[in-house]
């Protein structure tokens, strides 16, 4: 069996005091392996942001083990999970999160400069990223410069770079048309394929269709999950209509 | 459609003779599928062939009384929870079911929404890994991409039923509701 890269156990998030407390979370049990991409479905207010922030250590549950890499959250100290953070932990978000004042290819090399890498490593190591997701040629231009399709590769480039184990993207594709959007899906699961343990949260569809596994979320709680099955043809053999 | 599990379905509540089944047909899809009587009467014969329905004997004409049999209710429930994932757009029945179930006391509609949510996306996910497996294939992606939008529209019809059931106190269909209870809302209103 391949690793496990994160690992959720009993996780609970209430947010506010009784008696007008509110129960993001209620109890969530999830595990994703090395090589996985799994997609948290499920409608708005249901908890899946707050199980990725959660996830990703942006946050504290209010009770349960979240583990990453095998090691557990709540016993690390600050510095650690800072650590954990940025040399572990790549987050996608809808709506990028590149920095203004730095060019595409400084996004993707700054986490690795933070986290002590000398600049010519780091830069290298930023081009091949920028390679990977066919946008080498834009590594000197700025956000701005930018489509809203090479914004969105810069920012899985950053988050995929360097030794990352685990990728977190909150409805990635965003405002892209459903081509570009595609495009985005795609390298995601290619760098899950490489090895990347991929955690995608969406509401729709087609989005979380891309991933191995579909979980769904409903009130804060896991209520059901896809498993694969045979194509759609397969049905037709036994298709049967009164 | 299916008429036979509708029909099915209306017998599981209580036992009914074959106009009141009409009547009923018709006020819980809207009146958007008139049927005959003739038809009605065909699909409660043939129900009745097969055993999933029974009707008293001593009785013949529009007063005979039909009503559920064990299996009658094992093939109901088998139909409810079927996938319609063959090639003809699946909406329409999807609706129906979703109309049926709303009206049986047993169901827990959340629970099947789910189920029919979960066997769509399954669906989407296989078209989805197929078009990504065949990348060099434009006809292969773009009928993958036609059968995804269908798939994806009736996810999104199912989260918005989701959504309106959970919403509404009483989780009837509208035109159920005026058909089935205009006495008791009347006086209701006077008191």
């Amino acid at each position: 069996m391949s690793e496990l890269v994160l690992e959720l156990d009993g996780v609970t998030k209430t947010y506010g005091e009784p008696p007008t407390e509110v129960h993001a979370l209620r109890g969530v049990d999830l595990t994703v392996a090395a090589g996985e991409l799994v997609a948290v479905m499920g409608p708005s207010g249901s908890g899946k942001s707050t199980l990725l922030t959660i996830a990703g250590s942006l946050e504290e549950a209010t009770s349960g083990a979240v583990r990453v890499l095998g090691e557990s959250l709540s016993g690390m100290s600050r510095n650690r999970r800072a650590a954990l953070r940025r040399r572990s932990i790549g987050y996608v978000f809808q709506d990028f999160n590149l920095l203004a004042g730095l060019s595409a290819l400084e996004n993707v090399t700054l986490p690795l400069e933070l986290d002590g890498t000398r600049a010519k490593a780091a830069r290298s190591i930023g081009m091949a990223a920028l390679e990977t997701l066919g946008i080498a040629d834009r590594s000197e231009r700025f956000p701005d410069e930018l489509s809203g399709g090479e914004r969105q590769r810069v920012a899985i480039a950053r988050a995929v770079v360097g030794e990352r184990a685990l990728l977190l993207a909150d409805e990635p594709t965003g405002a892209l048309d459903s081509v570009n959007g595609e495009a985005v899906m795609k390298l995601i699961r290619a760098a899950c394929k490489r090895g990347l343990a991929g955690v995608i949260v969406t509401h729709d569809a087609q989005l979380a269709a891309w991933a191995d596994r579909v979980v769904f979320v409903r009130d804060g709680s896991i209520v059901d999950q896809t498993s694969a099955r045979l194509g759609p043809e397969s049905l037709l053999a036994t298709e049967s209509r009164s | 459609m299916s008429v036979r599990h509708a029909l099915l379905a209306l017998l599981a509540e209580q036992p009914r003779y074959g106009l009141q089944l009409r009547q009923e047909f018709e006020a819980r899809t809207g009146e958007v599928w008139p049927l005959n009587v003739g038809q009605v009467y065909t699909t409660l014969q043939r129900l009745e062939r097969d055993g999933l329905v029974e009707s008293d004997d001593h009785e013949e004409g529009p007063q005979k009384t039909y009503r559920i049999t064990a299996d009658g209710s094992v093939e109901l429930d088998v139909w409810l929870h079927t996938p319609d994932t063959g090639v003809a757009p699946p909406r329409d029945e999807l609706v129906i079911k979703m109309l049926v179930a709303l009206r049986m006391p047993d169901i827990d509609v959340a629970a099947l929404l789910q189920s029919h949510r979960r066997q769509l996306v399954e669906t989407m996910q296989w078209y989805t890994h197929m078009k990504a497996d065949a990348d060099h294939d434009l006809g292969l992606a773009l009928l993958a991409d036609s059968e995804l939008f269908r798939l994806e529209a009736v996810v999104r019809w199912l989260d918005t039923v989701d959504s309106r059931v959970k919403q509404s106190a009483t989780p009837l269909p509208l035109a159920a509701r005026s058909v089935a209870q205009p006495t008791r809302r009347r006086q209701g209103a006077r008191r």
